[in-house]
């Protein structure tokens, strides 16, 4: 009798786990609020009204969390190529730059951008552009993705067995073409799921812009609970709601990722 | 000790502009340390609950019973797929304020505070990475070498003990590094809920003193001497219980 | 551009004069001397971790040496100047782990580099391709992947491959090793082929029959130095040294 579960089997089981959750404490503390308090304010029909709201808020997190993707990704493949690089004047700064970026919380690096980058940029014409919270949060973001990107395409290379290399230069390929031709089409496969998991990861970490004011889902949950009069028995519901759309969307990347993983340790 | 350098530093900012108060202003040193301790606390404590629970998780999933395995499924992908910040968030304000009172005589201070529940939010976060890091390295275990194990008659308490976990340990311990480093740099996020760790110490401090550069010189120093630390810690774990020949 | 060869076919096609090699403090050639006539074919036996395969390597210049001198057609293989392509297209290598690229299929993987790295036109190309396909009886297999073959297939693929590049010089790295024994036969009948056709050939390998075979010198090596050297018959029948004797007494 095997203990692991097929994923099939589990996505189906722990789909309903943290709903049923949600929708229970939700219930429970609509029926303990409706006794306790006396104005009669319902958690459940409060948090209604807000959902559009909050809705709203997350659709910032999904820009954020595209747009620092795709900064990320280019910015990684680059630091990643100087990192693999023969020539050292390329390899040690890229590298000492990845491993600063990897090793430090993503609080901080948020921090520092937010704090350090100016709020408006003067071009060179005389005109004054406004940067936007959202948009430094974004650069913020994508700078810790951008150093694990650049990991995992060095790691992606490496793995790539040493034979390759020798039999693509038997045949007379320059490095640049053994890269271009051999090495990098096979490293594409194995990138894929962690790229994936960075993107997760990402994701998740984007309500951290709320503490430095940018008005996405967590910032207008908060937001939205003040607003009903900041009653204790909000507070349970609203996290709750808002765990559950991240969960929602997060977890069939996750199921997928994993799915990807599989069928290529698999393969070939 | 902060005569050593102080007047240094105070010259430096006369001169440079350059100010690290916390190098020369006995109160914001006193901060600084304070905050550097606090941090290094909550961490080790956050990695202690995180590992219990990974050991724990892990052999709840090898349970006969379907309903305990389920409720591990759940618990992994519930707190690996939703944002950590909320987490904390929901675990401070939201079980925090139905958790009993304490009298203290004349005000009520609720018997777990933002440092207890941060500790329990980030625990429980990075235990449920522990129950899979650990599920694999059990995983790993060769299912030959624990037949062996029973033909010579150890009991399957035995085999587990002696056979399968010391194994599993070891095979676990890179992945288990990374997410032990991978924690203490979510520590940060304590900031959030007010704990006076290294980040909102030092975040005190540059609003009060308008040196933000400089402490984000220090913070980032910190924790890149810090995961320096736990590296070599680890990386030496794993020498010491490396077994002659393996894995090369 | 490199001066204009001076070599003739009276000349050793690859010729290793006084060749040692170390990997840091650890010797691994010890002095090789070795020539090879054109259209010969040299096997060289010995005991593992003799530097056999470092040897075959130094040919064509995958492994630099320390010291000595290395030529291929009168070119010395490891002179900074030297166009390394023209080395890569006279000096062909199949290794023992095949290292066909998985990624595509058999025809491509032959005519990858005399598509890129030569530029030649694609309708020759993989005209040649396909003779050479069918030489080593794989033509029904030109649209696998690697993946798909056995391990003589995708060795016989891999010197399809190497043949391509038209090279003047073939070398074999105990290319029958990581093989099942039912699929060794077949790759050794596609090498004995190519040495009746009159390729030069040097094969590093633990094939002792079929070394005597078709072998036109054999050298035998033994910690970085070659012990004896001779034609088949002399170096199976009567080994003069006594390490010669010794090695051949325990594989035959």
């Amino acid at each position: 009798m095997t203990r692991t579960m097929s994923v099939t089997a589990l996505s189906r089981i722990t789909w309903r786990a943290p709903a049923l959750t949600a929708v229970l404490c939700l219930a429970s503390l609509t029926v303990a609020a409706q006794g306790t308090d006396g104005t009669r304010v319902s958690a459940l029909s409060t948090l209604v009204v807000w959902i559009p709201f909050i809705l709203k808020g997350f659709l910032l997190n999904l820009i954020m969390s595209i747009l620092a993707m795709a900064i990320a990704t280019v910015a990684g493949v680059i630091l990643g190529f100087m990192q693999i690089s023969p020539s050292v004047i390329l390899r040690v700064p890229a590298k000492l730059f990845t491993q600063l970026f990897r090793n430090s919380p993503w609080l901080v690096i948020l921090f520092a951008i937010m704090l350090l980058l100016p709020f408006q940029v003067t071009l060179p014409g005389g005109d004054k552009i406004l940067i936007p919270d959202w948009v430094k949060a974004t650069v913020g973001f994508a700078l810790p993705v951008m150093a694990n990107i650049a990991e995992i395409l060095r790691g992606a290379v490496l793995s790539i067995p040493s034979g390759q290399w020798e039999s693509a230069e038997s045949l007379a390929f320059s490095r640049r073409q053994t890269l271009r031709y051999i090495i990098l089409p096979q490293c594409i496969r194995r990138m894929l799921p962690p790229w994936m998991n960075w993107y997760a990861l990402l994701m998740l970490m984007t309500p951290m812009a709320a503490i430095l004011g940018v008005n996405e889902a967590l910032g207008n949950t908060q937001a939205a609970m003040e607003a009903a009069g900041s009653h204790p028995e909000f507070l349970i519901p609203f996290y709750l709601f808002l765990m559950t759309i991240f969960f929602v969307f997060i977890y069939p990347i996750s199921i997928y990722t994993r799915r990807l993983e599989r069928r290529f340790s698999a393969g070939s | 000790m902060l005569d050593l350098f102080a007047p240094f530093f105070q010259r430096l900012y006369e001169t440079t502009g350059v100010n690290f108060t916390p190098f020369y202003d006995p109160y914001d040193w006193g901060r600084l340390l304070e905050g550097m301790w606090v941090s290094v606390k909550l961490i080790l404590a956050v990695i202690a609950v995180s590992m219990v629970i990974g050991v724990v998780g892990a052999g709840a999933q090898t349970s006969k019973l379907r309903i305990v395995r389920f409720l591990v499924a759940a618990y992994i992908e519930i707190f690996r797929n939703t944002p950590p910040i909320v987490q904390l968030l929901f675990f401070y304000f939201g079980l925090g304020a139905i958790t009993p009172r304490v009298d203290m005589g004349g005000w009520y201070e609720p018997i777990i505070g933002s440092f207890g529940w941060a500790v329990i939010a980030l625990g429980i976060f990075g235990g449920s990475y522990n129950v899979e890091i650990f599920r694999s390295g059990v995983d790993a275990v060769p299912e030959t070498t624990k037949e062996a194990a029973d033909a010579l008659g150890f009991s399957d308490f035995k085999i587990f003990a002696y056979i399968t976990l010391p194994l599993a340990f070891r095979f676990s311990l890179p992945a288990l590094t990374n997410n032990v480093i991978s924690l203490a740099k979510t520590s940060s996020l304590a900031y959030v809920i007010a704990v006076p760790e290294i980040t909102y110490t030092l975040s005190n401090i540059w609003s009060d003193s308008v040196n933000v550069p400089e402490m984000m010189v220090l913070l980032f120093l910190y924790y890149i001497v810090l995961v320096a630390v736990i590296a070599w810690l680890m990386g030496w774990l794993e020498r010491k219980l490396a077994l002659p020949g393996y894995g090369q | 551009m490199q001066p204009a060869s001076t070599w003739t076919p009276d000349q050793p096609i690859v010729a290793l004069r006084d060749v040692h090699k170390s990997f840091g403090s650890f010797e691994v050639l010890k002095g090789i001397d070795l020539e090879v006539m054109k259209g010969e074919v040299i096997c060289i036996i010995g005991p593992s971790g003799s530097g056999k395969s470092t040897l075959v390597r130094t040919i064509n210049g995958l492994t630099p040496v320390t010291s000595g001198s290395v030529t291929v057609e009168g070119q010395e293989v490891h002179d900074a100047k030297l166009d390394k392509l023209a080395l890569r297209r006279k000096v062909g290598i199949v290794f023992q782990q095949y290292n066909l690229f998985p990624h595509r299929t058999v025809l491509d993987n032959i005519m990858m580099a005399p598509l890129l790295v030569l530029r030649e036109k694609r309708d020759d190309v993989e005209e040649r391709a396909r003779a050479l396909l069918a030489k080593v009886k794989l033509i029904d297999k030109e649209d696998a992947y690697p993946a798909e073959l056995s391990g003589g297939q995708q060795q016989r693929v891999a010197i399809a491959r190497s043949l391509c590049m038209r090279p003047d010089v073939m070398l074999f790295d105990e290319v029958t090793a990581a093989l099942d024994p039912e699929t060794v036969k077949e790759v050794l009948v596609t090498i004995k082929e190519l040495a009746s056709d009159g390729m030069t050939c040097v094969l590093v390998t633990h094939e002792m029959g079929f070394a005597r075979e078709i072998s036109d010198r054999v050298y035998f090596t033994d910690h970085g130095r070659i012990v004896e050297s001779g034609p088949p018959d002399a170096i199976f029948e009567c080994p003069q040294d006594p390490r010669t004797r010794e090695f051949l007494s325990k594989v035959l």
